[in-house]
């Protein structure tokens, strides 16, 4: 019984800073076997067409003078912004459902819920932008019930149910959107859902946020508000989980369901909610996608999933499922993505870059031991003064 | 009809031959998510080695080569799996999601790396050495050797001690490790073997239905339908045959409705292509209460923790 | 040829923070029955298991009739011919009893494999050494008995002359125990050398030749068991002479608190009912005490009490309140607290910290949560006074994450959550499992001082001696039944044994 409540603060932060070196570990590790493949394909333009515009990403354009002048050096990293607001939401979606104890890899399947669900009140009912963002919430929501009815009720692995779900999903909206050439949402002439500017421009999130026009910063066409509705869902949800009662029984669910069950908490609610939530965030993502008018969904090309939903799995697990770190996280696969187009396409195909964050997740698989090894380094860096600090403060035994 | 039985035996030997491989790896106590991954891996892998292949080469070298580097190219990417799962005790279930992400994004860089000047994720070929009939039925060698296959893992699961040493680790690795069995040395067996079942099952899918294929689909969720195969199958290679030839109908439906009466239905594609995923959530609603997996699936072993 | 067929000499064995072995001296002669007596947390269990080869010592060598030799997992002992009945058994469960003996040693042909033969040999040992087992019977459809058996078979099938047997007796009934002995005996006059640990003085004396002695991980000794007595093993043990009796005063029962009627449970691994049609009550300022060997229906029992599980018929009652079918919930403000038997499982979430699980019950009263947000300073306050008042001891107090304390602590923390609720009726199942003496003497005083508070107490118990100490009326359950109701005054474990194994019973 040598340690004393003091060190607590100590190892507190050590775990959040390993969390955080574990992460960085997996993309050094990751860029690095990403920069071999590189090197593979074509040793020749690696570096100066491959891996330079991969790290610089939205930032590629941000020096160049030309385009500074008509005001479009951010419009790449507009796009970039644009694009992490959903990713931040999968991530929340991925994490919220960790914590408690479920793999939510059905984001994918609620975010393509979700995104049908606000283009509808966006297209078909001209609805304000945020009653749209609703409809997108809940078309998640209740896409991401059915794993968690499935888990509660018959005890079937979230897992399963939710792959399955997310191929019933996605040819489900594409059946109704397309109609068959004649969907009410479908735009023939661009094979494409109308684009929402033109038929409701009232269901576009906004730009302006207490006077400040995102556009007239970043110049590109779907920044909206939707970062800081991000932002502002990952501090709620951090809120909840650490905060409330609702988050101690659903945490606890996650780390023990039996002793759960002994402390009275009804276990086939909590996993029900969570999993209603997980969907919801995702859903909420979408929303905040396509109401943006960062995209028009297309029916009959989108035979594979959103590619959001799988990310998210990488920006929950790259931020130890903080729900905070998400935000960063995010933005950083959101920045890689952005990265992998910036390559000369002619010399490396853009999926390069989902290489990297496909190889960035496997490391998260085993991070724990990543998280291991800065723990001990960090505790022999420390410890000579630190634990004897803690020691010399310690009254209390 | 004869559509439908050759687009069943298609199907069916994929599920079949993708769903032993689950099998494997999970009698050794390592569920095997990466299977869909696996399949892609195997797929491109088999696919790029048919367009490169001289066409003065004969038929039998030709399919044989093409199997061999599916089955291998798969049982490589397993080791990913086997590693992470195994040696360092990581999340299976998440280990295997990120192997999945991360073949389809291998796939289109060798596939686009493949298509230079076009930049397109598909590969064009021509299957015509993997077919050949019997009377009305077209059949490709797949059905050939997945039913070999499907003899030989019911001989070794049961018959063989390298079978019933492996069923044991996923059982109770504590009592395998007891009697002197090297438990991660099993589970690397059985990951490995599923893997190259897995990588063989991907080519499988793409060669013999069509002669183009589109790689930003990946294997379009075969993978996964053959976990839930392996799930109705019991575990059992007999049953999964019959699980998966099941599957396979609904499976082959959306390739064959509008040649059919199923026309008058008037329904489209997608509800078809829907059908066998929630085929397979009725299915496992109804087994779920008396399925019996492998009792030590999905936990790491660690021989220090006893 | 040595007088010695296996030494161990000098062994010590650390894990990270705890010696587990420091120094301990063990050797083994031919044909002899060779007991290990020490505490849960003594050291037997890892000194057996590094002659097994699961551990590697630190310090010292192990001798094979004299010879030094090195054991590095457990093909090296078998090759030694040192084979082991753990204490939970290592068996398939899905696998036959003939599958389960044979595997590691399958014999083969081609990699395909031979069981005739196999077959044969096991039939000539069990014959030979009376040990019944049904070969083509699934272990998960065997009784324990026969599931033992099995593991002795497995030894003896790779001719092994060096036994070793984990707490054999702890899943057995006393006439199966009495089985085992001469089943033991006999493999000694047959030449085998067994090494037997237990903490049972009664059986160590009945069947032990020597017996070395471990304490704290330190050798106390080795004696011969005709030179000493129960007292004397029982002093070495734990270092002092221990009370094995309670003074308590005379119970004074009062009103009914908990009514169960004609309950039935359904069992999950077969069809029939695990608890079939059982009647009792529970009074206030009294304990009463559920005996029985382990899986007679106790835990179905307390599962439908306490609202973990489903009743499938009868009622139950906490004064007069009908709560058969009343959620966890309910039941707990209703006046009941619980103690699980499996403190890891039920009764703490091990990734909490000790204040977080100090409130597990109560974190939705409005003392500590306030619109759905909890109340921190609250909770701390609480914690910090049950871990002062019930001497709960962590490395850093309330901001302990459970998982880093002792067992011990552990089930104090949780004896002191479920004491401090002030319930009318505590459930306590098994709540001394593998702890020390000393921690046990306390949570059976604070046990006491519930009854003495004029609480109602059920206590759930697999040890004869907490039996027969703590409570005020016995109930004996076998096979999901009431088969018997005692005065521990006046029945003795002899008797309570043979309705404990179902030999006897009455009409209640």
């Amino acid at each position: 019984m040598d340690k004393k409540p003091t060190s607590t603060l100590l190892d507190r932060s050590l775990g959040g800073l390993s969390s955080v070196a574990a992460a960085l570990i997996a993309i050094v590790i990751g860029l690095a076997l990403g920069l071999v493949v590189l090197l593979a394909l074509d040793a020749q333009h690696a570096w100066k067409d491959g891996f330079v515009p991969i790290l610089q990403a939205g930032f590629r354009n941000a020096t160049n003078e030309s385009l500074a002048k008509v005001g479009m050096h951010l419009s790449t990293l507009g796009q970039e912004i644009v694009e992490a607001a959903p990713l931040i939401l999968c991530g929340l979606s991925v994490a919220f459902a960790f914590k408690t104890g479920l793999f939510n890899i059905g984001a994918a399947g609620q975010y393509t819920v979700g995104a049908f669900g606000g283009l509808y009140a966006a297209l078909v009912l001209h609805l304000p932008w945020w009653l749209c963002l609703l409809f997108a919430t809940v078309f998640g929501a209740v896409w991401g019930a059915i794993p968690g009815l499935f888990k509660a009720y018959l005890n079937i692995n979230e897992v399963i149910t939710s792959i399955m779900f997310n191929w019933v999903g996605l040819y489900a909206v594409n059946t109704i959107t397309y109609g068959r050439g004649y969907g009410i949402m479908y735009n023939a002439a661009q094979a494409k859902t109308y684009a929402i500017k033109e038929v409701s421009p009232q269901s576009l999130i906004p730009s302006k946020l207490f006077g400040w026009d995102l556009y007239e910063t970043f110049k590109y066409g779907s920044i909206s508000i939707a970062i800081f509705l991000a932002v502002l869902v990952a501090v709620v949800v951090l809120i909840v989980l650490k905060r409330t009662t609702f988050g101690y029984e659903l945490k606890a669910c996650g780390h023990n369901p039996h002793a759960a069950k002994y402390a009275g908490i009804n276990e086939k609610r909590s996993i029900i909610l969570a999993m209603v939530i997980a969907g919801a965030l995702a859903g909420f993502g979408a929303g905040l996608y396509y109401l943006a008018g960062g995209a028009q969904w297309n029916p009959q090309d989108s035979t594979t999933l959103p590619s959001m939903g799988f990310d998210g799995i990488s920006v929950a697990l790259l931020a130890s499922l903080h729900p905070v770190g998400c935000i960063f996280s995010g933005l950083f696969i959101s920045h890689l993505s952005t990265g992998g187009a910036q390559m000369t396409q002619l010399y490396f195909p853009g999926e390069i870059a989902d290489v990297v964050s496909g190889i960035i997740i496997y490391l998260c698989a085993f991070s724990s031991l990543f998280r291991g090894w800065v723990r001990r380094g960090l505790i022999r860096l420390f410890a000579g003064k630190g634990r004897k600090e803690a020691k010399g403060n310690d009254t209390a035994d | 009809m004869t559509l439908l039985i050759k687009y069943t035996l298609i199907y069916g030997i994929v599920l079949m031959l993708v769903a032993l491989g689950g099998c494997f790896s999970e009698h050794s106590g390592i569920i095997n998510i990466a299977l869909e991954g696996i399949m892609v891996i195997g797929g491109v892998m088999g696919l790029l080695v048919l367009v490169n292949l001289p066409p003065e080469i004969s038929a039998f070298a030709k399919v044989f080569l093409c199997m061999a580097v599916a089955g291998l190219s798969g049982l490589a990417y397993s080791a990913l799996l086997a590693f992470a799962s195994i040696n360092l005790k990581a999340d299976q279930t998440i280990g295997g999601t990120a192997l999945n992400l991360l073949a389809t994004a291998v796939a289109l860089v060798l596939v686009k790396r493949y298509n230079t000047t076009t930049q397109s994720p598909k590969l064009t070929f021509v299957n015509a050495d993997f077919l050949f009939n019997i009377g009305p039925i077209t059949v490709n060698w797949f059905l050939v050797v997945g039913v070999v296959l499907l003899i030989v893992s019911m001989v070794v699961l049961y018959k063989t001690r390298f079978g019933m040493r492996l069923m044991a680790c996923g059982e109770h690795p504590q009592a395998a490790d007891s009697v002197g069995i090297n438990v991660y040395r099993m589970r690397w067996a059985g990951v490995l073997i599923s893997g190259f079942l897995g990588g063989l099952g991907g080519l499988a899918y793409i060669v013999p239905a069509v002669q183009i294929w589109n790689f930003e689909g990946g294997v379009t969720g075969m993978g996964f339908l053959a976990l839930a195969v392996m799930i109705f199958g019991q575990w059992k290679p007999g049953r999964i045959f019959l699980a998966a030839m099941f599957f396979a109908v609904f499976k082959a439906l959306a390739n064959i409705y509008d040649s059919t009466f199923l026309s008058a239905l008037n329904m489209t594609k997608e509800v078809y292509n829907m059908m066998p995923f929630l085929a397979s959530m009725v299915i496992l609603a109804f087994t779920s209460k008396n399925s019996r997996a492998p009792k030590a699936e999905g936990i790491p072993y660690d021989k220090g923790q006893r | 040829m040595a007088e010695y067929v296996i030494e161990m000499l000098h062994i010590t064995k650390e894990f990270p923070g705890i010696r587990a072995n420091d120094d301990i001296t063990l050797q083994l002669k031919k044909g002899e029955i060779h007991a290990l007596l020490g505490e849960n947390g003594a050291g037997k269990s890892t000194l057996m298991s590094v002659l097994f080869g699961l551990y590697q010592p630190e310090h010292g060598t192990i001798l094979k009739n004299g010879q030094p030799v090195t054991i590095r997992d457990p093909n090296d002992a078998n090759a030694l011919h040192i084979g082991m009945v753990h204490q939970h058994f290592k068996l398939v469960e899905c696998y036959t009893v003939l599958d389960n003996i044979i595997l590691g040693v399958e014999p083969t042909r081609f990699g395909f494999l031979q069981k005739q033969q196999a077959r044969e040999k096991v039939q000539s040992l069990s014959e030979r050494y009376g040990l019944k087992v049904d070969l083509d019977a699934k272990v998960e459809d065997i009784t324990v008995g026969m599931q033992q058996r099995t593991e002795i078979l497995k030894m003896l099938y790779r001719d092994n002359e060096i036994l070793i047997f984990d707490e054999p007796t702890a899943v057995l009934t006393p006439q199966e125990i009495e089985e085992l002995m001469a089943v033991m005996k006999n493999l000694a006059a047959e030449g085998k050398s067994i090494l037997f640990i237990s903490h049972k003085l009664s059986e160590i004396m009945a069947v032990a030749d020597r017996c070395t002695v471990l304490r704290k991980g330190k050798c106390i000794g080795t004696v011969n068991t005709a030179d000493t007595t129960p007292e004397a093993l029982s002093a070495m043990m734990v270092g002092r002479q221990v009370e094995l009796t309670i003074d308590k005063a005379p119970a004074k029962p009062g009103e009914v608190v908990l009514e169960v009627s004609h309950l039935t449970v359904p069992s999950k691994v077969h069809k029939g009912n695990a608890v079939k049609d059982v009647s009792f009550t529970v009074r206030r300022g009294e304990i009463l005490c559920l005996a029985g060997i382990e899986g007679n229906g106790q835990t179905q029992l307390v599962h439908a009490l306490t609202g973990l599980s489903r009743v499938g018929g009868g009622s139950v009652k906490l004064l007069g309140q009908d709560i058969t079918h009343a959620t966890v919930r309910r039941r707990s403000r209703a006046g009941m607290s619980h103690i699980p038997e499996d403190r890891h499982k039920h009764g703490l979430v091990l990734d909490y910290t000790l204040e977080e699980n100090m409130v597990l019950q109560r974190y939705w009263q409005p003392e500590f949560q306030k619109a759905g947000f909890l109340n921190f300073p609250a909770m701390r306050a609480y914690s910090d006074r049950l871990i002062e008042q019930y001497d709960v001891r962590s490395g850093q107090g309330s901001l302990t994450p459970a998982r880093a304390m002792s067992g011990g602590n552990q089930q104090k923390a949780i004896v002191a959550r479920e004491i401090d609720k002030d319930p009318e009726l505590l459930v306590a199942v098994q709540p001394t499992r593998g702890l020390d003496v000393g921690a046990i003497e306390y949570i059976h005083h604070q046990i006491l001082a519930v009854r003495d508070a004029g609480k109602a107490v059920l206590l759930v118990s697999l040890e004869l001696d907490e039996v027969m100490n703590l409570s005020d009326r016995i109930l004996v359950m076998y096979e999901g039944e009431l088969v018997g109701q005692f005065d521990p005054k006046t029945v003795t474990v002899e008797e309570l044994g043979l309705y404990m194994a179902g030999a006897k019973r009455m009409e209640l």
